[in-house]
């Protein structure tokens, strides 16, 4: 294969990994933009995500479409349930502090994936795509299913837009972002909205995990790659930003999938990692984000 | 903190040094090598309290000063040959100077940050670790020679590898770091730090340079992970990357949490509480990360002063 497609080859990974880190990264970005808080836990809701979505469409069966759609509806609504859960007992009850709610979340990662281990064991299991239709480029055949990733994941990210800009969720969630004393002071249940922040963010999390598992499979570990990623993301698009976070992503996704296919993997996590702890020190309000109030 | 008479906290601390030197002739042989083991961890515990417990500095990334130490001195025995004491000496000096290296960019940030700047340097580090597996044995990590764990002193040669003298080495190390933390946290020093967690702007305002005091500190609090880290290497015969891993950033930070943060003994007796938990547990089940986790969130949750802590505020006002 000549360089050229070889180029559009890695771009387009690039581009399904855009996707799936763009859904995960806004759920991280939400959290921290509305709450404050840093939620390290994070990867491990999507982990959960993909071993719910491998345990529903196996339980159901039948035609793959069937249980992949099934488990895109029941799985983010598991897991939302279980980080309302842990809203409530935990993160609510330590007031938001920012630095006790890191400890805990780093609490909740290790009883989560520890339970993972547990009830899942260690095995990485596939998932069978809804449907396998392979599109042919005049070079190489593409998966269908790998371009309506990012189809889907382009149609969640502006719903989620157009619910936080022109809905009344919306303004509540931005007014809670904004100062949630006064919000408090004008009725908002700052409380209820603060647990849903959180389910919602960890639901994104579990929406890109069902995505993304038919082409990678489910495994007890795999929440820590997207944790860090979404840090980068986060933090490159500035905190609390959604277009921020979107424009990072993508860049995020497009160089990952570029610079894996021609470099050492291990290589261009330790320069991406570095790069962004740079970033965090000498610009902390990120390359697109506006300076903290 | 009230001003006590330092009689008192040094008669305590030589009370627990000479109690572990005491518990070495007593002890049953695994308990032995498990208590031998939990002293030196308590001493990364110990240079992780520096930062947390007093000044307050939440760092989610100290596994690399304890891995900086351990392949500093792991490494220049294997690769370069030194004997003992050198390449001890090495695994400090290459922790401390990661630490200044941090502690001068890490610094520019705070809070939230601070914690994930931590955790991505170490990441970078335990990645670097990975990718020159070639020198450092990768995740495989690498085990140093027995012969070369041999301390010559002057006519006299103490084999590391042997369980007494492992405990006598470890114990020493213990000895001095614990008592270098009680003198500086009662000195000067030690208490423009705890200002310094309490209230930085007003400490700025009464003149001091808070950001020299705070890489001081981190300089400490590294070199003191790294002594431990090479006083493994040496004792325990064996350097791997799972040390400079994630988890090994947030064990000291638990350990610290339940024994009690800013309080000279918490680190051993949480390290020592959460070894023996481990320990006892694995006879039932392997999901030691559970309770690790359960206790994290416990210990935010219900008692963030940890044991030392809260008999400090309840009971006991003078303990240092």
């Amino acid at each position: 294969m000549h360089f050229g497609p070889h180029l559009l080859l890695a771009a387009l990974e690039g581009l399904v990994t855009s996707a799936v880190l763009a859904l995960t990264a806004l759920g991280l970005s939400l959290v921290f933009g509305v709450m404050r808080v840093v939620n390290v836990a994070h990867g491990e809701f999507f982990m959960l995500g993909a071993v719910l979505a491998w345990a529903i469409t196996s339980a159901i069966g039948g035609h793959p479409a069937l249980g992949f759609l099934a488990a895109l509806v029941i799985a983010p609504l598991i897991v939302g349930a279980i980080a309302l859960i842990a809203e409530r007992l935990v993160l609510r009850r330590l007031n938001y502090n920012p630095e006790a709610t890191i400890v805990a979340t780093i609490g909740m990662l290790y009883i989560i994936q520890q339970l993972a281990l547990t009830f899942y064991g260690p095995e990485a299991r596939p998932v069978e795509p809804p449907f396998s239709y392979r599109i042919l480029l005049p070079w190489f055949g593409y998966s269908g299913y790998k371009l309506s990733i990012i189809a889907a994941s382009a149609l969640l990210l502006l719903a989620t837009w157009l619910v936080l800009t022109r809905t009344k969720i919306g303004l509540v969630m931005r007014a809670t972002q904004y100062d949630s004393e006064t919000a408090q002071a004008f009725g908002i249940p700052v409380g209820r909205v603060y647990g849903g922040v959180f389910a919602l963010g960890a639901m994104l999390a579990a929406i890109a995990a069902v995505l993304i598992v038919p082409i990678s499979q489910a495994h007890y570990l795999m929440g820590q790659d997207p944790l860090l990623l979404s840090f980068i993301v986060v933090i490159i698009g500035g905190l609390g930003s959604l277009r921020g976070t979107v424009v990072a992503a993508v860049l995020i996704g497009l160089s990952d999938g570029i610079i894996s296919v021609f470099f050492s993997p291990t290589l261009a996590k330790i320069i991406a990692t570095l790069l962004v702890a740079m970033v965090l020190v000498f610009r902390p309000q990120g390359l697109f984000g506006t300076a903290s109030r | 903190m009230s001003e006590v008479s330092p009689a008192k906290a040094y008669a305590l601390h030589l009370g627990v040094i000479a109690l572990l030197f005491v518990l070495s002739f007593v002890l049953p042989d695994y308990h032995h090598g498990l208590l031998a083991r939990i002293m030196v961890l308590a001493v990364f515990a110990m240079g992780y309290n520096m930062l947390f417990g007093y000044v307050g500095l939440l760092s989610l990334g100290h596994a690399m000063f304890f891995a900086a130490g351990l392949y500093g001195a792991g490494l220049s025995v294997i690769h370069l040959g030194w004997n003992v004491p050198a390449a001890f000496a090495a695994g400090i000096a290459c922790g401390a100077l990661l630490a200044l290296v941090i502690g001068l960019l890490a610094l520019r940030t705070t809070g939230v940050a601070f914690m994930i700047v931590t955790m991505m340097f170490a990441q970078v580090f335990y990645l670097i670790i990975l990718y020159f597996a070639v020198w450092t044995g990768g995740d495989q990590g690498m085990v140093v020679p027995q012969p070369a764990r041999v301390l010559v002193l002057g006519a006299a040669s103490f084999d590391l590898t042997n369980p007494t003298v492992r405990y006598m080495m470890a114990l020493t190390l213990f000895s001095i770091v614990l008592l270098v933390t009680l003198a500086v946290v009662r000195s000067r020093y030690g208490r423009v730090l705890v200002a310094i967690r309490e209230n930085e702007e007003r400490t700025k305002m009464l003149g001091y340079d808070t950001f020299s005091n705070k890489l001081g500190a981190v300089v400490l609090s590294g070199t003191i992970c790294a002594a431990s880290g090479a006083a493994y290497a040496l004792l325990f015969g064996y350097v791997g990357s799972s040390f400079a891993s994630v988890q090994y950033s947030i064990l000291p930070l638990l350990w610290v949490l339940l024994g009690g943060g800013a309080t000279t003994l918490g680190p051993l007796l949480g390290t020592l509480f959460m070894y023996y938990v481990i320990d006892i547990t694995s006879g039932y089940t392997s999901a030691y990360l559970l309770i690790v986790g359960v206790a994290l969130i416990l210990l935010v949750l219900f008692s963030p002063k940890g044991i030392l802590g809260t008999i400090r505020q309840r009971w006991l006002g003078w303990l240092p």
